[in-house]
């Protein structure tokens, strides 16, 4: 099988896009000041989190939706929930 | 209040669905409320599901769910980076209904389960997050959802492993790193003859990889793949502390374990069809929330109950067990018409007398025996020294068995002290 990218691989699942209603929200504040491990910039299977300008920010479209972020964050800066009833990712095979 | 319903049962997964199923069954007015757009449409496995309890609670299941296959072969694999050891188990009398495991994809299962408690008369509705439990006077009246409200002499939590509901209530602490597992999954599609041919497979027979060692690169956590009819599940399960002290990607991981030779050639051709990834919970019963409130009780992975011992990834079986087991519980309430933590108490009592809360004891020191480093790296080394010593002939006189053994258990660094250690605690565990 040919290499694919995480962008490539998200590009091939459906999503049902809550535009305006982003479901993950971060305080870079907090990641900027206490945060040791800045786990959610390596954790996340789907590459959601990114450091830009010295914040973090989260690309929350392409979510899976796992919650592997919100356990490994180590303070409260995370503030990750699942996306509105019926939005987001839609697992055809799972 | 009229418009008060028997049950409102959380999450139409595996547990929340076999909860409905039997509920309505029974006759009792049951909503089944799912956040996602359908059953299944949220929920993800690596896919083999062990399961007599599905014909308990479905008789002649095979006839009607869409399974993908029976599972005939199961595999252990241990590998290093260029070798692998292999355990390869074929039994025939797995082909016989009710299966020993079948393989499913949940998008389709979930879905099926679902509309089962449909027909037998539970109202589900898809589409709707549940955002809280209303809780009066310490007891649980129902549930919101934006600003509707929903009430019930129950409330059934099945809204598995990430729980919010669960620790909303304080029935359960935050998540300790060391008790939860990333899964990442890819379906891949191949031709049914090319995945039979490939698999050695006849008709819908199926076969089962753990893979344990290289493929985490000393990680906590084994690798899967699961044949269905015209796709392979294929996938990582990484313990989450690890991934935190050893700053590793998951889907890094992924990329290079699809591209490990041992691993390609079973998936060359194949066409990715989907991406995918949640969490297990997997600290055993060391994270066991309260399961039993006033009016109100935790099933399934809400309730940290799967299983994991390195070389089968168990949850969907334990989450319909639990399911039954409310319904059950909800059933022996309903007779004395007390919804209390005491009137529901036989929950406790049905999951202790199941396979579920046996099996949960009998892996007990699985979780501390998946943290053995030596299974990641030194084991599979071993192994795979020994068999190389043993198969290459290059004119050097060879010796016994026992000697070379020996010598590969000296050169992986391991003492025999560690191997009868992690022998005895491996065999208590597992
Ligand atoms: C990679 C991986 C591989 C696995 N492999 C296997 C395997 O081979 N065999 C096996 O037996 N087990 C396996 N498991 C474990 C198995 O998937 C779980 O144990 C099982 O799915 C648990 O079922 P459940 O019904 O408790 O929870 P889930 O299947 O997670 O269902 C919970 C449901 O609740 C819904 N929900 C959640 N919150 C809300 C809310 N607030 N409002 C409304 N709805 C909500 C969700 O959308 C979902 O439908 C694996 C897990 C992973 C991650």
């Amino acid at each position: 099988m040919n290499h694919m990218s995480v962008p490539e691989k998200l590009s091939i699942n459906k999503y049902e896009l809550d535009d305006g209603h982003p479901h993950i929200e971060v305080h870079t504040e907090i990641c900027n000041t206490i945060c040791k491990t800045k786990a959610c910039l390596f954790v996340c299977p789907a590459n959601v989190y990114s450091e830009q300008e010295g914040k973090i920010v989260a690309d929350w479209a392409g979510c899976l939706e796992c919650g592997t972020c919100r356990a490994a964050c180590p303070t409260d800066a995370l503030q990750w929930e699942y996306p509105r009833g019926g939005f987001g990712v839609i697992y055809r095979y799972g | 209040m009229d418009d008060k319903f028997d049950v409102i049962i959380v999450g139409a997964g595996l547990a929340g669905s076999a909860a409905a199923l039997k509920l309505a069954q029974a006759g009792l007015e049951v909503v089944l409320v799912e956040r996602g757009p359908y059953p299944g449409s949220k929920n993800l496995s690596g896919g083999v599901l062990y399961g007599r309890i599905l014909n308990d609670l479905v008789p002649n299941y095979w006839e009607e769910a869409p399974i993908e296959r029976y599972i005939t072969n199961e595999r252990v694999v241990f590998m290093t980076e260029q070798a692998s050891f292999n355990i390869d188990f074929k039994n025939q009398a797995f082909k016989e209904a009710p299966y020993n495991a079948i393989s499913v994809l949940r998008g389709k299962f979930d879905r099926w389960l679902g509309e089962k408690a449909e027909e037998a008369g539970a109202m589900l509705v898809p589409g709707i997050k549940v955002d809280e439990v209303i809780v009066e006077n310490g007891r649980a009246v129902g549930i919101m959802a934006g600003d509707e409200e929903m009430r019930s002499d129950v409330v059934i939590l099945a809204d598995g492993t990430n729980s919010f509901l669960a620790e909303q209530l304080g029935l359960r602490k935050k998540f300790e790193h060391s008790h939860m597992a990333v899964g990442v999954k890819e379906l891949i599609g191949l031709p049914r003859e090319t995945i039979e041919d490939r698999f050695n497979l006849t008709g819908d027979s199926g076969v089962a990889y753990g893979i344990v060692g290289y493929a985490t690169q000393g990680v906590a956590g084994g690798g899967f793949l699961y044949t269905n009819k015209e796709t392979i599940s294929i996938g990582l399960v990484m313990h989450l502390d690890e991934l935190i002290e050893t700053g590793k990607k998951p889907s890094e991981m992924m990329e290079e374990f699809l591209a490990n030779s041992l691993i390609e050639p079973l998936i060359r051709g194949g066409k990715m069809l989907e991406y995918g990834a949640h969490m297990v919970p997997e600290g055993g019963l060391a994270m066991t929330p309260q399961l039993v409130m006033d009016g109100l009780l935790i099933a399934g992975d809400a309730a940290g109950l799967s299983i994991n011992n390195g070389f089968v990834v168990r949850g969907m079986d334990l989450a319909l067990s639990t399911g039954i087991s409310a319904a059950e519980a909800v059933l022996a309430a309903k007779k004395k018409e007390d919804f209390s933590a005491a009137g529901l108490g036989i929950y406790r009592q049905l999951i202790d007398d199941s396979f579920v809360m046996k099996d949960m004891k009998t892996y007990a020191g699985a979780p501390s025996f998946m943290k053995t480093e030596r299974l990641y790296e030194a084991y599979p080394e071993m192994l795979v020294n020994l068999m190389t010593k043993i198969y290459t002939h290059n004119g050097q006189p060879k010796e016994h068995m026992v000697p070379i053994a020996m010598k590969s258990l000296k050169e992986s660094g391991i003492s025999l002290f560690q191997v009868a250690g992690d022998g005895l605690k491996g065999a208590r565990s597992l």
